[in-house]
């Protein structure tokens, strides 16, 4: 038996092998035409993690990074000492929790009527809405502008002398600002959040809402007990998806729409922004760094244990 | 039943009219206004209904100073075009690999490209590499390349069009027929997967026609590359050099509001938002779908 069995054992092995060969051979070209893609998220994503240590040294543009002093945690001490720190944090938390919240609501909103309405003109409603998700944030800061100027804006020149109001200096009330970047950021974004929705909610079977008029529910009956069950997992995996992704704000929204204005910095100033003005306007490398690693792990943490909750929730919307 | 019908459909027209108008009116104060007089800007400041038409906004753009508008506005089409070419010539292939069963380390290289949507090393860390690594400061490289060739996103996306929608019998029975790898992948599965590629191209597109941010770190004297939203982010800049200023009350600041002219700043807004505007009707298809299959995959 044995002696019968071990030659096709070892010419099994072999031609598994000849076939690897063969196999290795016929994927070379489909390597190569992957290369430049490799290639470029080699380099933009992971040739810079080594540079995150900058974090820990103090930069010295003579010296460069790699012999810039090491310092351990100083940049850190020094970063959660300031008051910038918490106003950072606190201010991306928060208008993000804000954004999900407004965003998701109207958009759902919006959906649902678009959904309900008659008529052609619903596809023109549908292109206005989402027209502004598709304009750059350097533009929407000259649309902001044009409201919200203190000399020429059409707030202060319109829309107060109708009401005898005293003109307001909005680029330098904070107070004022989170109500205007909800608002914006609404503006910008419920069209983008409608069409995900609204194609969720073509998909639902007819025949309940048709058994539930025949048994006479209303239509508010009918948004409550079937229109939002059956929109629950996309609003649930949505949501998990936007609280992992909290500790990144939209660097674009928070440095155009309030012009970088630093008397609103108390307000405006997010983790991303505070990061590029360290970098590029004050010169800051190392505390600029410091708050770079301290987004991207604890994001990290966030990402991770929100997919891990979506993969609960709905396995196939996971990332991972 | 019916008379409640109507009303509800009545309402819900005008409430959508009201919202499509709160989308829209921004669009049309910023038209408005840079076909106003620069007087009467200065005097019943921006409008809705021009007070005194006027189209010197964009003969300043166009005729006095059309050497740096006409520049720009190139360099706008010139970076999108060589972008979305080069973005899908990177891309496809990629998606197209990954995509493919049988695959030797499919799984790892899979993860090399999903890895770059979970961790990121941050503004600064990448800012050190393409500067000290790459040198690309002040180079045509820097407005092309950083963060906006390809993303993770787009070559998953693919890729599962790629397994999902074109049936490998078909890749098959071309392999049976001694057709090659490279043929297989350029005559047969680009042209079934020419959706998600439109589709793709588009939102690359839209990216790289809308990108301040990779000019406003990397380009540092080079403004003859500028884009036009690089131009648009310079004169932003400087509204709020003035602002600040002009809050200090100093004298210089008083002349100094008068150089960037009020309605030709929205001109060029304008300029910025036509060509999106122009487009969007065609594109418009794709781009939902687009959102569709990203907005439910995250």
């Amino acid at each position: 038996m044995n002696v019968a069995t071990s030659p096709t054992k070892s010419n099994a092995k072999s031609t598994a092998k000849i076939k690897q060969k063969i196999k290795w051979k016929r994927f070379i070209p489909i390597y190569l035409m992957m290369l430049p893609g490799l290639v470029f998220f080699f380099v933009n994503n992971y040739m810079p993690l080594p540079g995150i240590l900058v974090a820990f040294r103090r930069f010295n543009a003579a010296l460069g990074i790699h012999r810039s002093p090491w310092v351990g945690f100083d940049n850190f001490q020094f970063l959660f000492a300031t008051q910038d720190a918490w106003i950072i944090t606190r201010n991306t938390i928060l208008y993000n929790t804000a954004f999900i919240i407004v965003n998701t609501v109207t958009a759902i909103f919006v959906a649902v009527l678009l959904s309900e309405l008659r008529g052609k003109v619903k596809n023109f409603y549908q292109s206005a809405i989402l027209l502004p998700n598709l304009v750059s944030t350097v533009i929407i800061g000259y649309l902001a502008f044009g409201f919200l100027s203190a000399e020429s804006g059409f707030i202060n020149n319109t829309i107060l002398p109708l009401f005898g109001a005293a003109p307001i200096s909005w680029y330098s009330e904070p107070n004022r600002w989170p109500f205007i970047l909800i608002f914006v950021n609404a503006w910008r974004g419920v069209g983008y959040g409608t069409i995900i929705y609204l194609a969720t909610l073509t998909g639902f079977d007819s025949a309940y809402y048709e058994s539930a008029m025949i048994d006479g529910a209303s239509r508010r009956k009918q948004f409550l007990y079937i229109t939002l069950p059956l929109l629950k997992p996309t609003i649930v995996m949505l949501t998990l998806l936007a609280i992992g992704r909290i500790f990144y704000a939209d660097f674009g929204l928070f440095f155009q729409v309030p012009m970088n204005q630093g008397a609103l910095f108390s307000t405006t100033n997010v983790i991303d922004t505070y990061v590029f003005r360290g970098l590029v306007q004050l010169g800051n490398i190392s505390m600029s760094a410091a708050a770079g690693v301290y987004q991207s792990l604890v994001g990290f943490i966030l990402v991770l244990s929100a997919n891990l909750l979506v993969r609960k929730v709905d396995p196939d919307s996971a990332l991972l | 039943m019916y008379k409640e019908d109507r009303l509800f459909n009545l309402s819900g027209h005008a409430l959508m009219i009201i919202l499509t108008a709160v989308a829209l009116l921004p669009f049309v104060l910023l038209v408005s206004s840079s076909l106003n007089d620069e007087t009467a800007l200065i005097r019943y400041g921006y409008t809705f209904i021009p007070t005194a038409p006027s189209l010197f906004a964009y003969e300043w753009l166009f005729i006095t100073n059309s050497a740096v508008i006409v520049r720009a506005y190139l360099m706008s089409f010139v970076l999108t075009a060589a972008g979305v070419a080069l973005s899908l010539c990177v891309t496809t292939p990629l998606a197209y690999g990954l995509a493919k069963k049988d695959l030797p380390f499919k799984q790892f290289l899979t993860f090399f490209v999903f890895f770059t949507l979970i961790f990121n090393g941050g503004l600064v860390p990448t800012y050190l590499n393409y500067v000290g690594v790459f040198g690309i400061k002040d180079t045509f490289w820097a407005l092309l390349i950083p963060n906006l060739l390809t993303n993770g996103f787009f070559v998953l996306l693919m890729k599962s069009y790629f397994a999902t929608s074109i049936p490998s019998e078909i890749l098959e029975a071309a392999m049976i027929d001694g057709a090659s790898e490279t043929r297989i992948m350029l005559q047969i599965a680009v042209p079934l997967a020419k959706p998600i590629i439109a589709t793709i191209g588009i939102f690359v597109g839209i990216n790289y026609w809308n990108d301040w941010m990779n000019g406003f770190v990397y380009l540092i004297r080079r403004t003859d590359l500028f884009t036009i939203q690089l131009l648009l982010n310079r004169i932003m800049q400087n509204i709020q050099v003035l602002q600040q200023q002009a809050d200090l009350g100093t004298q210089a600041a008083i002349g100094l509001a008068q150089a960037p002219l009020i309605a030709v700043r929205m001109a060029m807004a304008v300029l910025g938002v036509v060509p999106i505007v122009l487009v969007y009707p065609f594109v418009q298809k794709n781009f939902v779908k687009g959102i569709t299959l990203g907005g439910v995959k995250g």
